[in-house]
This record gives structure tokens, sequence and C-alpha cells, in this order.
């Protein structure tokens, strides 16, 4: 095993000639920067061998950047990469593969009218013939028991299987340390079980494990270690199994004092506004979350917020709530008036307004002017923007000056194409394009996601705002401090359940993580 | 030193003007080597090629009757492609409408009235919509490829005409030849001038007025623009793209349809075993050099109806194969696609190399 260095990088390897020489890998003071947005700051993190390393936190938290870092997908800013003590510069997934780091990918990256040996085949440098491969394949597999047939087409193949390829794959090159990004997120209980028993089996063997997680109880039960990364920074190491759920959960959503008045949450008593009864929807495609029997009532003049860790069916929610996914028409009602077979027009008009989490290609087309924009949510809604078929790029143009101005959205010249502005700005135009509405209910799925301080000041007090002068506002949101600062009552969503809101003056960090991890399934079963 | 494709943050206004420029330049250059190639004269086979035809009154007719079909048939597939609905197959809805035009005619001679005309154009522009609906249906339904299946009904429906000519729509008295009978004057599209060219040249006119003012000021031509950019922020608006690949394939299918009735009327005046050059496929390259736009469809029409009277001529008087016409028509779609990437991105020359990666050098 060679690593290339240069005579700078070797001197500086000699003068921090302390390292201890059991680590597998040590990374000092990681930093990676994407424009605004420091996603890892000066991260510290050192695996050994044989170990199972949980890498713990929220989404945003610099998980997936880190471990990019790692497997040479993402050049870091600044910080060193230490493998087996020497200063390594690892610039490519090959580079990484080369010095024995193996990744397991959440979504797989298979070719699916391939067999299982065709799809190894292709990710080996070399794999010699088909037969010995296919030979060595069932060898592996089932001595780590994940039995694979290598004849197999993977189109045929369930979720589970496929990720047995995507390990197998990784155990052939004899890796020393796996990184497995959130593996039982689409695995069935006892799938997960399986694997655990093969990563243990693994660890044993000398090999080490860098595990990304945010199910608590998992990461209790197989780690033995943590490191626990909020806003892009190590905040803690511990040992999970002498944490409880509850202080891991702590440590993961932080317990920082937000200051906003309690007093500036009052109990809604208004009308229903929004009410979703007995929602469920099959996943259409294998990525996506069932929602089961989802209950909630949003009134007149409060904010209720979803907490919840990505894909737990936030997504799949707000295509309900918005009518970009049909269901029977009972499972929503807009002011009383059901709703769930109606398309995005007829709930707009309905003065009902929708915020999606992306900005760019689905709250926005990214190639067309701003102007544009504005008539994409707004033709259908009296604005006077469409008149007998034509459309007035005049009224258009004045809305956008108006929303510009409102909503301190900063461009470089007037009227430019959506991919042009900066994501914090995009998203004030975005939420700015629907409150300028004066909505009677706004649905916004992560109202401030990737956007700076001051504008999200500004995004959640135009919410509060909206939300007091009489209208119902549901937030679907990852980010636990924002929904304390502004949510009325808090619900958690978890593999599609949705828990009962509760009152943001009562519930506890702690509650919502155990909620998060798991929690919320039960207690929706048990109601 | 290494050659960098970075993206701009909008569209480079000035590139969409340029980019057909560059490759209308670009392909003279390849012509001129291909000429030269081939050891003839590459200035003369230039000069014949592209400027003679528009040195007479004769081949200046000829290039508005040959642009006709292709402006038609390229701005219904302008609605397709900025759609996002990849419709290849107009050649066989240019076939077929032509097919369903000409019926009344063919099997009802004595009918021969004020209506006769107008018929034939309406089922023609059915029989088209009629045509691409079928691949626009698989798509909607069984999420069939419409590449796939609209080109091969190019195929179904020139064997279909095939069949028609050579069998049941024989000119009775037409000694046997494999053509129709020939039309009366009632189902004769009226000739403007003294040459051949008809009516239709003025309703292509109308037609790319029409669909400019529809594309740029209606809330249909913004639907259309957005599903083609972004059907996810579409889906959002409300725009259902179901509903709008149907449309896209019927108005398509109808003016390739119009299109077929038309030349047949107009230009043949009767069904033959072929009826088209290859216009369905020639007015792909038109439609993508017009920028998807109706009015520089307008103008790209006339440039590869040039190249139809261009290869003509070099044929005639340079004795190269008929087939550089197509070959320059290949090039010009491949030189116009390749300009177009310069309208979301700059070529940048970065002179700096950075060290070798690791992954290269390491690992014995």
């Amino acid at each position: 095993m060679a690593e290339v260095l240069t005579a700078a990088e070797e001197d500086r390897s000699h003068a921090q000639g302390q390292r201890n020489s059991g680590d597998l890998l040590d990374a000092r003071g990681l930093t990676k920067r994407f424009g605004d947005i420091l996603a890892n700051d000066r991260v510290d993190l050192t695996i050994n061998k044989g170990e199972i390393h949980a890498l713990l936190g929220e989404n945003g938290a610099g998980k997936s950047t880190l471990v990019k870092m790692f497997y040479g997908a993402l050049e870091p800013d600044g910080g060193t990469i230490a493998w087996q003590g020497r200063d390594v510069t690892i610039a490519s997934p090959a580079a990484a593969r080369g010095l024995g780091i193996g990744m397991v990918f959440q979504h797989f990256s298979l070719f699916e009218a391939l067999t299982v040996v065709e799809n190894i085949a292709l990710a080996l440098p070399n794999p010699g013939n088909m037969k010995d491969l296919s030979a060595r394949i069932k060898a592996v597999s089932e001595d780590y028991g994940l039995p694979l047939n290598p004849t197999d087409v993977v189109a045929d193949l369930p979720v589970g299987i496929r990720q047995r390829i995507e390990i197998v794959r990784c155990l052939l090159q004899e890796p020393e340390l796996i990184i497995m990004d959130e593996p039982t997120s689409v695995l069935t209980p006892q799938e997960a079980d399986r694997l655990f028993l093969t990563l243990k089996r693994l660890a044993s063997e000398g090999c080490a494990v860098l595990y990304i997680s945010h199910r608590l109880e998992e990461v209790q039960r197989i780690c033995h270690h943590a490191t626990i990364l909020r806003h892009g920074q190590v905040v803690r190491e511990c040992d999970p199994s002498k944490e409880t759920p509850a202080s891991l959960a702590r440590m993961m959503v932080g317990t920082e004092v937000i200051g906003v008045s309690i007093g500036a949450h009052q109990p809604a008593t208004g009308n229903v506004r929004l009410g979703v009864t007995g929602l469920s929807a099959r996943a259409t495609t294998p990525f996506a979350t069932e929602l089961k029997n989802i209950k909630l009532e949003v009134r007149a003049g409060e904010i209720v917020a979803i907490a919840g860790v990505a894909g737990n069916g936030q997504g799949e929610l707000f295509d309900a709530l918005s009518g970009e996914m049909r269901v029977a028409p009972a499972m929503v009602r807009l002011d009383d008036e059901p709703c769930g077979a109606r398309n995005v027009t007829w709930r707009r008009r309905r003065n009902a307004a929708f915020v999606p989490e992306e900005r760019l290609g689905h709250g926005a087309v990214p190639g067309l002017k701003l102007s544009g924009n504005i008539v994409l949510t707004r033709h259908g809604t009296g604005d006077g923007l469409v008149g007998s078929g034509f459309v007035s790029t005049q009224k258009a143009g004045e809305l956008e000056q108006r929303i510009k101005k409102h909503y301190d959205v900063r461009m470089s010249h007037d009227d430019p194409e959506a991919r042009s502005l900066s994501g914090g700005n995009l998203q004030k135009f975005v939420v700015g394009r629907e409150l300028d509405r004066k909505p009677g209910v706004l649905v916004v799925n992560q109202p401030t996601w990737g956007v700076d301080a001051g504008a999200a000041a500004l995004i959640r007090q135009a919410l509060i705002d909206l939300a007091r002068s009489g209208s119902a506002v549901l937030v679907i949101s990852q980010d636990l401090d924002e929904i304390f600062e502004i949510a009325d009552r808090i619900a958690v969503i978890s593999r599609g359940h949705l828990s009962a809101p509760e009152d943001a003056r009562t519930i506890t960090r702690e509650r919502i993580g155990l909620l998060m991890a798991g929690g919320a399934e039960d207690e929706a079963g048990a109601a | 030193m290494r050659i960098e494709l970075v993206k701009r943050k909008e569209h480079s206004r000035l590139m969409t003007m340029l980019s057909p420029v560059i490759a209308v330049a670009l392909t003279l250059i390849a012509a001129a080597l291909l000429f030269a190639v081939t050891g003839k004269d590459p200035a003369l086979g230039l000069y014949l090629f592209f400027i003679e035809p528009l040195t007479d009154t004769w081949s200046l007719q000829e290039i508005v009757v040959k642009a006709t079909p292709l402006v038609l048939i390229a701005c219904g597939l302008s609605v397709c492609y900025l759609s996002n609905n990849w419709n290849i197959g107009a050649e066989g809805q240019f076939v077929f409408g032509a097919i369903c035009g000409c019926f009344l005619p063919i099997l009802y001679p004595g009918f021969e009235n004020a209506a006769t005309l107008p018929l034939m154009l309406v089922f023609g522009a059915l029989g088209g919509a009629a045509w691409a609906l079928i691949p626009a249906v698989l798509k909607t339904r069984f999420n069939t490829n419409e590449i796939l299946t609209s080109l091969m009904l190019v195929y179904v429906a020139g064997l279909l005409l095939d069949y028609l000519v050579r069998g049941p729509w024989r000119d009775p008295d037409g000694f046997n030849f494999p053509e129709s009978r020939i039309f009366s004057d009632a189902a004769t599209l009226p000739v403007i001038g003294d040459g051949r060219m008809s009516l239709s040249a003025p309703i292509a006119v109308l037609v790319v007025i029409v669909l400019a003012v529809v594309l740029a000021k209606t809330l249909k031509g913004f639907e259309i623009r957005v599903m083609g950019e972004s059907p996810r922020a579409g889906a959002f608006a409300g725009f259902s793209s179901k509903r709008l690949t149907l449309f896209a394939f019927a108005l398509a299918g109808a003016l390739a349809g119009l299109a077929g009735t038309m030349e047949v009327s107009g230009s043949l005046n009767q069904l033959l075993p072929s009826i088209s050059p290859g216009y369905g496929f020639t007015a792909i390259i038109v439609a993508f050099l017009g920028r998807l736009n109706p009015i520089g469809i307008l103008i790209a029409g006339f440039v590869l109806a040039l190249s139809y009277i261009g290869g003509e001529a070099v044929q005639a008087s340079m004795g190269v194969s008929d087939k550089i016409a197509s070959v320059i028509q290949g090039l010009l779609l491949f030189f116009v696609l390749a300009c177009d990437t310069l309208i979301l991105y700059k070529i940048r020359f970065a002179m700096a190399r950075r060290a070798a990666p690791a992954g290269e050098a390491s690992h014995v």
C-alpha cells in the first residue's frame, strides 16, 4: 500500500509523529464549505481497527459531507486525514478503495438490467472471469450470512437483497473500513437483524465500520463508539451503550436556549382550516414512504410543525396536501370542504398555498425568469395574471417587484432567471410569492433549509405574522430550533406515521427525539 | 492545458442567437472538406450548393415549395420538443395525413364542390393527429418510449401508402402504374404565381404567426415551456403532463397531416408510392435550427429547403452522389445540437493542473 505524499506533507506527518499507530483512520480539523454554508467545521474523528463507530446527527449536520471526504468523493478545504498513521490525500473513490476504504450507499448504484455477478464485476478493478467471480460471490456471501445468487437479475430483487449486493461487492475488495450510510433505512427489522450479525462478524475480524444512522436504538445495540455532529461540528463523543436513547437524542438535537418568548405561543381556538383524516397512501417508488392513517388538524391562527428525520414521509404528505398526489376526497379538507381528489389549482383557488422543499425544479423553474415563476403558482388565483388565455407580463412584473421589495430578494439585475439566485434569496422569493397572496392555509416544507440566519428570521417572522392574522400554517421541518421558535403545536413523523400534535410549551426535546426514533409509530399504532 | 465546460448562471442571449449561425458556418466548412475529399473543387461545390439556387426565380419558387411542408411540420414538432415529447414520427404523420386527406378525391371523384378542398384539409389534419396520438397514448398509458413507437409508425404508414397506391387506390385508367387517379380541380390547391407555389405557403406563414403568439403570450405556451424544462414544477403549477403529451402529439400530427395533404393536393396532384423526400425527418433539423421558435423555424425551413435544391444542383452539375444533401443536413443538426451547449455553458481553458491525484499514481 503506497500513498502519494508531497515533501511538505511528509515533513508534517513526521512532526505530528505522536499519533497512535493503532488508529486506522484519524481525521484532524476537517473543514468543508459550500458557498455560504460551513458543512464541516474542524471535525476530528478517530476510528480504531475492529470498531463499529456511529456517526450521529440530524439531517444537514454534515455526516454525508464528512464521509464523502473519507471516500474521496469530496475534497476537504482544510484539515488532514491519516490512514494507518500516515497522512494521505484521497483524491477519488478509486483511491479510497485502493487504501481499503469501502462504502455502501443509501441509494444503490446498481444496473437493474444486469445480473448480480455482472454488477459486481463492473465495480472491481480486475474481476477475472465470471465463473470464478460467481464462485467467490457465492462463497463470501454465504460466509457472511448474506446469501446471493450470482445469476439473478437485479431488477427482480427486493431492496434488501440489492443492499446485500452492495455489501458483498464491498467485501470482495477486502476493505479495512466500511462506511455505511443509513443501511437500515430500506430494510425490514428482520433484514436489519441479519445485517447486524454481519457487521459484528466483520468487526470481530478487525474490519472497522463507520455507521451513519439516526435510529438510536440500533446505534445502542451494535456500536462501540459514537461521534455526534451538529451544524457541522463535533459536539460529543460517547460510548452509546452507556447512554439512553433520550440522552443521545438530546445530544443530536441540542439544548440551546431559544430567544422566543413563550408568550408568543397561543392556544388555537379558531376553526379547523386544514383537516386530515385517515390519510393513507402507498409508496409509489422503492424509495418513497407509505403514509399510514395520518390524522391532523390545523386551526385558524396557529402554526403546527411536523418534526422528523428526512425520508419518513414528509414529501409524500406534502404532495397529498398540495394535490400533486390525489387521495380519497374525505382524507384532506380545506375549510371543511373535502378536497383529497382535487388538483393543486383548485386548492389554490380555495386560498391554500404551498411551498415545497425543493426550490429549484419543484417550487421554481430554473430557466424561467422570476416573473415567469410567479405565473407558475398564481396563474389560477385571480391575480389578473391571465386574461382569456393570455399571460400579462406587465402584471407579473409588478408582482415580482412587490415580492422583491417586501421580502428583500436580492438580485444582480432585474428579473433574472431563478437558477441565478442564491439559495437563501430564492427561498425568500418562493415563500414570498405565496405569502403575498395572504393564504388562508399555508403548507410549507423546510421553510429555511440552507438559508442564512437573517433570511431565516425574516421567513419565520412572516410565517408567525400570517398565522396571527387568522390563517392556518403547517410547517414541515427537520430543524428543531426552528420548530420550537415558531410552532404552537408539534407533531412528529416517523416511517409514515404521524404522532398526535402536542403543545409546544410542554413537549421536550427528549420526547421529540424518542418520537423521531420510532416512538411516533408506536403511539400512532396505539392510538 | 485542459478545456473545461463551465455552467453559466443564466442562459446566454447572445449564444441563443449566435449558436445556429456558428453551426451553419461549421457546416459550410465541413461541406467544403467533403467536396475536397471527393476530389471536387470546394469553392465551386459550395457555390453551386448554397448560392446558385438563390439566383434564379425557378429555384427560388422550388425552395418555397420545399420549405412549406418543412416549416409546417417543424412548427408542430417544436411544441413537442419544447414540452419534452420526442416525436420522431412526423414523416409517418405526414404520410398518414395525406392518405386520410386524399381518400375523398380518390374514392369519390364525383364529389366536386366548394367543400371538397376544405374537407380534405380537415381530414388530413385529423388523420395526422390520430396517427400521432398512437405513440402519445402508448406513452401516457403504458409508459412506452415515444421515440421508438413514433419512429416505427413511420414505416407502417409508408407501407400502408405503398399498398394503397399499388392495390385498391390504383388509378383504373393508369396502365397499372402504382399511382392514384389525378385529382380534379376541385381537389387541387389553388396555384400562386406561375410556378408550383400553391396556397399552402401562405397557410404555413399563418400557422407560424399563430403559433408564435401562442407560445410567447398565452398560458398554454407557458405550460408547454414549463413542462419541458421542469415537469415537477409543472405539476406543482397544476398542469397535467399526460394531457400536454396528448396535446403536443395531436398538434404536431395535425400540422404534419395538413402538410401532407397540401403537398399531395398542391404539388403532386395524385398519391404516389412515395410522397415525401424525408420532410418529416428534415423537419426535426428545421425545428432545432430554428431554436424551437416559430419565427426561427420559418428561416431554418428555407435553409434546409435550400439544401434539397442545392443537393440536386451539385448532383446534376458536378456528379456528386445525391446523398450529399442528407449528409449536409445531418452535419447541420449535429453542429446545431453541439453549439447549443454554449447557451448554458462557456468554454474555459484551464492552464494549471492540480497535482496528480493519489488514485492515479499509487497502488502497485
